[in-house]
């Protein structure tokens, strides 16, 4: 990752925020839309933070993964299903529910990436097509369980969908309370800039994960022998093979993690966003995701701000409904959702075509080693 | 298949049979199906349902009789038609995941130029020329539509998988744009997005009297001859197979290499949104939100278990269309969820793709040619 790359998406982000406090400028002040904005970027980027690295473990290791989103929608469906028994079958309460369910979504991806590990490298079966089938299994899987278990009349629940847990909430931080406190020192007044501190920084329990596991994912990729072992099976597997790496080993074990990682970003979308599950509601996030983890060229913070554009394109949709009646008569294009939507898949269409520079991923990508 | 090695002695009973069966170039697909019904048998069961009254419904409900016939011939149409659009860039070493998206903005087209044109023009026109222009431009849309990532595939490395799904999202909302929108039908009862419906010049005739069957189903049997001809028999077909088969070798042949790659996509693309045109002119009349979804995913299953050859795809189209349309007649007897069709169409995939396990299970020897798709990323 290199500076015209991160200028790039700098500039990207810009763009879009510039719009918002132009359109929405004459109701809040313009540091707070941003703060605000920013807040809501960084946790909306998170299912794409975790899916991307995930596909960076296990590409780093020479497997193509395009199941993420597979494996994400399960983790999704099986979180909120584990959470769901754990506090209205077993009568637990809402935080011990969601940590049972966060437990068994990313077992579930783990799952997932395992049948993913036995295809890709066991059988070596074509990668791509592996995942495929992993995507489409758990449309399959998470379809027909949703529609059995609370759309049948003879199922546990009762036909109906029972009220669940809720969402992990907010984690305050009291960065307010210490800029507030700075600030009386001098004598002089600056809540708004504290309550912007707080907007951005003050957030759920699965994005606080996410931008730490950026931190901790770069540092096992390349200041442990873990990271050079995947690195090189990953490049080389003939060459790790003969140094004694054992290449299956390392494969499976870095799918499987991430698997576990894109369980983690299903979870935010039903523990942490919200408290249902909808058939295909991952979107295309898994392979949002794919697309930032190339653009960050398979490091993890390039991966991070790739898909920190994405979530602020999807800030820049939440603020533009919320400012609907501000946005000028010559702009109103900007008023449909549906032409906003597109933002980000035409953004990622736009990162993929390599104009800023080549993408180059691990030189046995996608390859199943043969002896 | 390629020649292996042969055992003289084979064992008796059971084994010996599926020894001997083994040669045989539909064995693997079928061993796939039953393996994924008996799996999915067991699931059925495991949600307290009764796996053989489930099959027996599935059964009544595609092919019990000849209004079920009908109903599964009208779902085999665009499956046929969108298997072979994944089938032909699958030959030429491309990924179309964006089917869907081509198809529905087929459809689009498609009903926008049933509707619309002949009030454009002030005049009604003959059914040759209205039929074949609202066929067609759907086509060109859908074609258009899947050359766009294979231009970006060919000339700037951006990986199709990624881009055609992306087109989907994309085309997802601009078909919602349209439908809900400019396109949406004025009949103030309508509350859903849809198109108005098109006009009668515009229709493909039912192929029989109080039957839902229709033309596009033998148009669809005659594009997948069509499609065979053109990958086996045509100067074009060769050079996508090889592009196909292995890019450097063919750039050595002096084949253009990104034409090709972007002809393919354009040659896919038209297949998709003809299925969609074809659900317009010659089922629903109109195009409505949702009515294709799942087609495209669908369509990869179908290439894949079809083994990308056209008369696979038909055969595994009539398959695939008959279990979605006896499903609904399960569900009312069962109330087992259709969405259990899914289940074993997604394993019927893994096992097809993996045929390794079922080789493996079932102890059958040698291997076929595989299909190579990962050429690594962006690049």
């Amino acid at each position: 990752m290199d500076w015209k790359r991160f200028g790039f998406i700098a500039l990207i982000i810009a763009v879009l925020f510039t719009i918002v406090v132009l359109i929405g400028g004459k109701s809040q002040p313009a540091i707070l839309i941003i703060s605000s904005m920013l807040g809501t970027t960084i946790a909306v980027a998170t299912p794409l933070t975790l899916g991307a690295l995930s596909g960076i473990y296990c590409e780093r290791s020479g497997v193509v993964n395009i199941g993420i989103e597979g494996m994400m929608l399960a983790a999704a469906f099986f979180g909120w299903l584990g959470a769901i028994y754990m506090s209205s079958i077993f009568g637990f309460q809402a935080l011990p529910s969601l940590l049972v369910g966060l437990l068994i979504a990313m077992l579930t991806g783990g799952l997932f990436a395992a049948l993913h590990a036995l295809l890709s490298v066991t059988f070596k079966v074509d990668q791509i097509i592996g995942g495929t089938v992993i995507n489409i299994l758990a449309v399959g899987v998470t379809g027909f369980l949703n529609r059995q278990l609370f759309f049948e009349k003879g199922s546990i629940f009762g036909g109906q969908v029972p009220h669940g847990p809720g969402t992990f909430t907010t984690i305050y931080i009291p960065i307010d309370k210490a800029v507030n406190g700075l600030c009386g020192l001098l004598g002089s007044d600056c809540s708004v800039a504290a309550k912007a501190a707080s907007d951005v920084l003050s957030q759920k329990p699965i994005a606080m994960a996410a931008v730490l596991l950026v931190v901790v994912s770069h540092y096992i990729l390349f200041n442990t022998r873990w990271g050079l072992r995947t690195r090189a099976v990953g490049e080389h597997p003939k060459a790790a093979d003969t140094v004694g790496i054992n290449v299956t080993f390392m494969r499976y074990a870095n799918v499987i993690i991430g698997g576990a990682l894109a369980g983690l970003g299903g979870a935010y979308m039903t523990l942490e966003s919200i408290a249902s599950f909808e058939p295909l509601m991952t979107n295309g996030r898994g392979f949002i995701a794919l697309a930032a983890m190339i653009f960050g060229n398979w490091t993890p913070f390039g991966a991070w701000s790739a898909a920190l554009v994405f979530g602020a394109s999807q800030a820049f949709q939440i603020k533009l409904q919320l400012f609907r009646e501000l946005i000028p008569a010559q702009w109103s294009f900007l008023q449909n959702a549906y032409v906003v939507g597109m933002v980000p898949y035409l953004l990622t269409m736009l990162i993929l075509t390599g104009i800023i520079g080549k993408n180059i991923p691990p030189a046995a990508d996608g390859v199943a080693y043969e002896k | 298949m390629p020649e292996t090695e042969k055992n003289n002695s084979h064992p008796r009973g059971f084994a010996g049979l599926l020894k001997a069966a083994a040669d045989a170039p539909l064995i693997i697909p079928i061993l796939a199906i039953l393996t994924a019904m008996i799996i999915g048998g067991v699931i059925i069961a495991l949600v307290g349902g009764n796996p053989f009254a489930a099959y027996i419904g599935l059964f009544q409900g595609s092919f019990g009789s000849l209004k079920a016939i009908s109903e599964t011939a009208v779902w085999a149409t665009p499956y046929i038609l969108a298997g072979l659009a994944v089938s032909l860039a699958f030959k030429g070493g491309l990924f179309n995941i964006g089917a869907e998206g081509q198809l529905a903005l087929g459809a689009v087209m498609a009903a926008w130029i049933g509707y619309a044109l002949p009030d454009m023009l002030g005049v009604s026109l003959p059914k040759v020329v209205h039929l074949t222009l609202s066929v067609g431009l759907g086509m060109l849309t859908g074609a258009l539509w899947a050359a766009i990532p294979g231009w970006l595939k060919a000339y700037t490395g951006g990986h199709e998988v990624i881009n055609t799904i992306m087109m989907n999202y994309i085309a997802l909302n601009l078909t919602s744009f349209l439908l809900n929108g400019p396109m949406k039908d004025p009949n103030p009862l309508n509350v859903s997005a849809r198109t108005p419906e098109i006009a009668p010049s515009a229709r493909l005739s039912p192929l029989f009297e109080g039957l839902r069957v229709h033309w596009g189903f033998i148009i669809a049997l005659l594009i997948a001859v069509l499609v065979w001809w053109l990958l086996w028999k045509t100067t074009l077909g060769f050079e996508i197979r090889t592009v196909g088969a292995n890019p450097d070798g063919a750039k050595y042949a002096g084949i253009n290499v990104k034409r090709t790659i972007v002809l393919t996509m354009a040659l896919s693309g038209l297949l998709a949104g003809m299925a969609g045109t074809i659900e317009v002119t010659g089922l629903n009349y109109r195009h409505e939100l949702g009515f294709s979804i799942g087609y495209g995913f669908d369509a990869i299953a179908i290439a894949l278990l079809g083994k990308t050859h056209p008369a696979g795809v038909v055969l595994a189209s009539i398959l695939f269309a008959a279990m979605r349309n006896g499903g609904t007649r399960m569900q009312f007897l069962t109330q087992i969820p259709v969405d259990i069709i899914s289940v074993i169409q997604a394993l019927i995939l893994l096992f097809v793709a993996a045929d390794a396990i079922i080789r493996y299970v079932y102890r059958i020897r040698g291997s076929e040619e595989k299909l190579v798709l990962t050429r690594g990323w962006g690049g």
